[in-house]
C-alpha cells in the first residue's frame, strides 16, 4: 500500500487567530488557516488517530496518539474537538412514550433537555455496552454505559435496545 | 510411442452392457467404435432412447436420429443407407461430413451435415449435453489425429483434483471425496435426537422428571379407595369405620400434590432449557450450513423461505420439544401406569373401560397423514407470503416509483389468502376429529359406569374401586383427548423439520476438498484451460483457454450475456467448471480449500454491498484483526478517508441497512478499502465504476489505480475507457474469446472490440454536442 504523505508532516503549532480560525503551522514551515480537526474513531478510540484537515476538508495531517503532543497543542486541540463535537451524554432517562413517533425527555451532561424520535431503530447499540440515540433533528446523545444507569432509566431503554 | 492404429482405441469394452449386443451386432468386423452416444429424444421431443455410434468409417444411428421418424420404409437422407430391420441408417465418414452440438431451445441437437445440408438430427435433454459434446470432439480428434485411448466418449476422464482418480459425472471432485454428512435423510423427528445427544445429561434429567412428577400424580386416586371402604362406606353403615387413617390418607393427598407441584416444575423448567438449546443449536446448524452452500443454490431459492426455514421452522420444532414432547412422554406414561394399576386391581372392569381404546387409535391413524399433508401445504403457503415480504420490502423504491403499491398488495392478500385456505383445510379436519375423541372418552366413562355399577351390585367390586376406576378413567382418557392434540402438534413439527433438514442435507456443488493444498503465498498467474460452463443446458462458456501472467490486468469486454461474469464467477469458484480446469499459479482452483482460496481474491462489485455495522467494520470485513492504522491507510488508498473524517462519526458511523445513508461513488470506496485491506494477489472489478457519475468515477479510478498496482486484475467494464490501464483486452461474444490484444491494435484490427469502441465514442460525441 503506498502511505499518503499527508502522515509525515508534525505539526508545530496550533493557534487561534483574532477571528477565531484555527492556524496550524507544520514542520515543514507552512501555514495553514481555518484548519479542521476530527477523531478518526470518536466512539471507540477518542485518543488516537486524530486528522487535522484544511478548509476544503483534505487531510494535512494525522496524528496517531495525543499523548504524543506537546501539551500546549494538545489543549488547543482538545479544545477545539470538543467544541466541535455536540453529543450530549445521557445520565438519566426521565420519560419516553412508546409509541412511534416517540417524546424523550432526558437529563443529560449539558443539562435536561427533550427530543422526538422517529422510529425505534433510532436507537442503537454500539458497543456491546454502549449506545447511541439519534433524534428527528439529526442530534445524537451517547449513552457510554447502559449498565451504569439507574434502575428506572434502563427499564425504558429495554424498551427500544 | 508405438504406432497407433484406430483398433488401439476400440472402446467396445467401456460400453455399457444393455447396449453392447446390439452395437456388437451393427458394427463390422473391421471397425473400431470410437464413440458413442445415447440419444433420450426422438424427433418430436418424447422420451425415446436410441444411440449414435462413431467408427473409424462412418456414422450410425438407430431410427430416433432420422430427420422423418416415423416412416421405416423411408430412403432416407441422401447419401444413408438403411438397414431396415434395426431402423438403423449409416452415414461414411467422408471428408465433408460434419457433425455438431446445438442448443435448440430447452433440449440439445446432434446435428449431421455435410456439404449439401442437414443429414439427420437427434435430440436430447440437457442431460446429455455433456455427453454430445464428448461425442463432437471424438470425432475432432479422430480426423486431427489426436484421438487419444484415456478420452473416453462417455466420460471423458477428469482426474479428481483432491485425490487423482477418475471423476464420474459432472462433480467436481470424485465421489469419495466430497465429504458426506453423516446421515442419510430419514425421518426428521427422530432425526432431532441426534441434537439431544449433545445436551445428554440434561435431557436425561428431563426424562427423570417427567416420570417423577407422572408418577406422583398417580397417587392421589389411589388414595381416594381407601378413604372410602375403610372409613366413609362402613360409617355410613353403621360399622365401625377407621377415623384414624383419616389425617394419614388426607395428608398423602395433599404431599402428593405438592411433590406433584414440585417435580412439574423442574421438569418444566428442564425441558425448555433443553429444548430452547437444541432450537439454538439447529438454528446456528442450519445457519452454518446455508452459509457453506454455493450460489447455485441461493440463485434458486427464495430469501424468504430461507429465512422462514431458519426461524420459523426451528422455533415451532422448539415449540413442540418443550411443550407437546414432553406432555407426550407424560401421557404415554400415565396411561401405562393407569392400565397397569386397574388390570392388578380388577381385570374385567380394566378390559371394559379399555374397549374404545383401538377405535380411537385407529381414528388417529387416519387422521394423521391427512394433516400432515395439510400442515406441509400451509408452512409452504406461510413461505410464500414470507417472500413476498423478503422481495418488496427492499424493492420499496421499484414499487413506488412505478406506483404498483396495489399490485403488491393483491400480491400479499393472495399469498395470505393461500394461507388462508392451507390452515382452513387443517381445521375442517381438526374440528370434527376433536369432538369424536370427547364422544369416545365419554363413551368409555359410561361404560366404566355400567359394567361399575353392576359389579358393585353383585358384590364383586366395593364402591372405593369403582370410585378410583371412575377417577383412574377420567384421567386416562383426559390423557387420550391430549394425545390426540399431539396428532396435530407432531405433523405440523415433522413437516418443518423436514423443510430444516431440507438445507441440511443439501450438499455444496462446490465441494471442499478433503485434503486441500496450501496455497500459500500466491502469485496470482491465472490460467483457463478449455473450460466450459453451462446453466442447464443454455452454454454460457464454451472452449476458454486464456493465460494472465502475475501482475497483469486484463480487461473483459463483450455484449451482456457474453460470459464476462461467468469468467469471474469461476475465478472466484462460486461455481465450478463443467468441463477444462481454471489453474491459479498451476494448481487446479478445486484442490484449494474455498475459505483459503478466497482470502487472495479481492472483489469490487457494480452494487457495492455494505453490512450494517460501522464503517471501519465494514473495511475490515475480510481481516476482522485489521488494526485502526491498517484500516486508515487502506482507506486513504481507496480516496474513502477524507469523506469519511467528515461525518459525524468518521470510522465509526454506522452504514448499511438502518444506517447513514452514503452515496454510491462513497460506498464503492469503502468496498475498494474492504479489497485493499485484504490485500489481494487476484482482484476482480465488475463493472466497478459504472453505477456512478463521470466525476465519481475519477475518484473511484484513483483509487483503483492504486488497488491494482502489483496485482493480478481482471476488470469487466462497459465503459470502455475505464480499462486504460489493461495491458490486454479480451473480447468475449456468445461465450468465446473473439479477440485477445492491447487496445490500440485491436482498434486497428477492425473487428468486434473496434466496433463496440466506435459504438461508445459516437455515443459519446452524441451527447457532446
Amino acid at each position: 500500500m503506498t502511505a499518503p504523505q499527508t502522515s509525515a508532516l508534525k505539526p508545530v503549532s496550533l493557534e487561534h487567530d483574532a477571528w477565531g480560525q484555527l492556524i496550524l503551522e507544520t514542520d515543514d514551515g507552512r501555514r495553514f488557516t481555518g484548519v479542521i480537526p476530527a477523531r478518526a474513531f470518536p466512539v471507540s478510540d477518542p485518543e488516537h488517530w486524530v486528522s487535522i484537515c484544511d478548509s476544503q476538508g483534505h487531510e494535512l495531517l494525522s496524528i496517531e496518539n495525543l499523548s504524543s503532543l506537546a501539551s500546549g497543542l494538545r489543549t488547543v486541540l482538545e479544545a477545539e474537538l470538543a467544541h466541535r463535537e455536540f453529543v450530549p451524554v445521557i445520565q438519566r432517562l426521565v420519560s419516553a412514550t412508546t409509541q412511534e413517533p416517540s417524546d424523550w425527555v432526558v437529563e443529560t451532561d449539558r443539562g435536561r433537555t427533550a427530543f422526538q424520535l422517529n422510529s425505534e431503530d433510532d436507537v442503537r447499540r454500539i458497543e456491546p455496552d454502549q449506545a447511541s440515540i439519534v433524534d428527528s433533528h439529526g442530534i445524537r446523545y451517547l449513552i457510554p454505559c447502559v449498565a451504569k444507569l439507574d434502575p428506572a432509566s434502563r427499564r425504558i431503554l429495554d424498551h427500544f435496545l | 510411442m508405438p504406432v497407433r492404429t484406430p483398433e488401439n482405441f476400440d472402446i467396445r469394452q467401456e460400453l455399457p452392457l444393455r447396449l453392447r449386443a446390439t452395437v456388437d451386432a451393427m458394427l463390422g468386423r473391421e471397425e473400431a467404435l470410437l464413440g458413442w452416444f445415447e440419444v433420450d429424444l426422438d424427433a418430436r421431443l418424447n422420451f425415446v432412447d436410441s444411440f449414435v455410434l462413431l467408427t473409424d468409417k462412418r456414422i450410425v444411428g438407430t431410427s430416433g436420429g432420422d430427420l422423418r421418424p416415423t416412416s421405416p420404409q423411408n430412403n432416407g437422407a441422401p447419401g444413408g443407407m438403411e438397414d431396415a430391420a434395426a431402423g438403423e441408417k449409416s452415414w461414411p465418414l467422408s471428408a465433408e461430413l460434419s457433425i455438431q452440438s446445438k442448443e435448440k431451445g430447452g433440449a440439445g441437437a446432434l446435428e449431421l451435415v455435410d456439404a449439401n445440408g442437414l443429414l439427420a438430427q437427434w435430440r436430447f435433454t440437457p442431460a446429455r449435453t455433456k455427453a454430445a459434446h464428448h461425442f463432437v470432439d471424438r470425432l475432432k480428434q479422430f480426423r486431427s489425429g489426436s484421438l487419444s485411448d484415456g478420452d473416453l466418449s462417455e466420460s471423458s476422464e477428469v482426474l479428481c483434483p483432491s485425490c487423482g482418480s477418475p471423476i464420474k459425472g459432472d462433480q467436481g471432485l470424485c465421489e469419495t471425496c466430497i465429504a458426506l454428512p453423516g446421515t442419510r435423510p430419514g425421518r426428521s423427528l427422530l432425526r432431532l435426537l441426534r441434537f439431544a445427544r449433545k445436551r445428554g445429561a440434561m435431557s436425561f434429567l428431563g426424562l427423570v422428571l417427567t416420570v417423577g412428577s407422572t408418577s406422583a400424580g398417580m397417587v392421589p386416586p389411589y388414595l381416594t379407595k381407601p378413604i372410602l371402604d375403610k372409613v366413609l362406606v362402613p360409617y355410613q353403615n353403621g360399622q365401625e369405620a377407621a377415623f384414624r387413617l383419616i389425617p394419614w390418607l388426607l395428608g398423602g393427598l395433599a404431599a402428593a400434590s405438592i411433590l406433584t407441584w414440585i417435580l412439574s416444575w423442574a421438569r418444566t423448567y428442564v425441558v425448555a432449557w433443553v429444548s430452547e438449546r437444541i432450537a439454538a443449536d439447529l438454528r446456528n446448524q442450519t445457519y452454518a450450513h446455508l452459509q457453506r452452500l454455493s450460489l447455485e443454490y441461493f440463485g434458486g431459492k427464495r430469501t424468504g423461505d430461507l429465512i422462514a426455514r431458519v426461524s420459523t421452522d426451528t422455533d415451532r420444532i422448539c415449540y413442540f420439544l418443550s411443550v407437546y414432547l414432553v406432555d407426550f412422554a407424560n401421557d404415554i406414561l400415565m396411561i401405562v401406569m393407569t392400565a397397569g394399576i386397574l388390570l392388578s386391581i380388577d381385570v374385567r372392569l380394566a378390559a371394559a373401560t379399555l374397549i374404545p381404546l383401538p377405535l380411537i387409535a385407529w381414528l388417529v391413524h387416519q387422521v394423521r397423514s391427512r394433516l400432515r399433508g395439510g400442515f406441509q401445504l400451509g408452512s409452504r403457503a406461510w413461505a410464500d407470503m414470507t417472500s413476498v415480504l423478503a422481495d418488496t420490502i427492499p424493492g420499496i423504491r421499484v414499487v413506488k416509483a412505478f406506483a404498483q403499491e396495489h399490485r403488491e398488495i393483491e400480491r400479499f392478500r393472495r399469498a395470505n389468502d393461500r394461507v388462508l385456505h392451507a390452515n382452513d383445510r387443517v381445521n375442517r379436519l381438526w374440528s370434527f376429529f376433536g369432538p369424536v375423541i370427547v364422544l369416545l372418552t365419554d363413551l368409555g366413562i359410561l361404560i366404566v359406569w355400567i359394567v361399575g355399577v353392576w359389579q358393585v351390585y353383585n358384590k364383586n367390586v366395593t364402591v372405593g374401586t369403582l370410585t378410583l376406576f371412575v377417577a383412574y378413567i377420567s384421567r386416562f382418557y383426559v390423557r387420550l383427548d391430549s394425545m390426540s392434540r399431539m396428532v396435530s402438534a407432531t405433523q405440523r413439527t415433522a413437516a418443518a423439520a423436514q423443510r430444516v433438514f431440507g438445507i441440511l442435507d443439501r450438499e455444496a456443488t462446490v465441494p471442499e476438498p478433503v485434503h486441500p493444498i496450501k496455497t500459500g503465498r500466491l502469485s496470482g498467474r491465472i490460467e483457463f484451460r478449455d473450460v466450459g460452463f453451462r446453466y442447464g443446458a443454455r452454454t454460457v462458456v464454451e472452449g476458454l483457454n486464456l493465460t494472465i501472467e502475475p501482475g497483469e490486468m486484463i480487461g473483459l469486454v463483450g455484449p451482456s450475456g457474453s460470459g464476462k461474469t461467468t469468467v469471474v464467477n469461476l475465478v472466484c469458484r462460486f461455481y465450478d467448471v463443467a468441463e477444462g480446469t481454471v489453474l491459479i499459479d498451476g494448481t487446479d482452483v478445486r484442490s484449494f480449500s474455498i475459505e483459503e482460496y478466497r482470502q487472495h481474491i479481492g472483489l469490487v462489485l457494480q452494487e457495492p454491498f455494505l453490512f450494517y455495522g460501522t464503517i471501519a467494520e465494514n473495511i475490515s470485513y475480510g481481516r476482522p484483526g485489521a488494526t485502526r492504522e491498517e484500516i486508515i491507510s487502506a482507506a486513504r488508498a481507496a480516496r474513502a478517508h477524507e469523506f469519511i473524517l467528515r461525518l459525524p462519526d468518521g470510522y465509526d458511523s454506522l452504514v448499511g441497512e438502518r444506517g447513514q445513508s452514503l452515496s454510491g461513488g462513497e460506498r464503492q470506496r469503502i468496498s475498494i478499502a474492504r479489497a485493499l485491506l485484504i490485500d489481494p494477489r487476484i482482484l476482480i472489478l465488475d463493472e466497478a465504476t459504472s453505477s456512478v457519475d463521470t466525476e465519481t468515477e475519477r475518484e473511484i479510478q484513483l483509487a483503483l489505480d492504486n488497488l491494482i498496482q502489483g496485482r493480478t486484475t481482471i476488470a469487466i467494464a462497459h465503459r470502455l475507457s475505464t480499462l486504460s490501464r489493461a495491458s490486454r483486452l479480451v473480447v468475449m461474444e456468445r461465450g468465446h474469446i473473439v479477440e485477445i490484444g492491447p487496445h490500440q491494435e485491436l482498434l486497428a484490427q477492425g473487428g468486434t472490440y473496434s466496433r463496440l469502441y466506435r459504438a461508445q465514442s459516437d455515443h459519446l460525441e452524441e451527447r457532446a454536442l
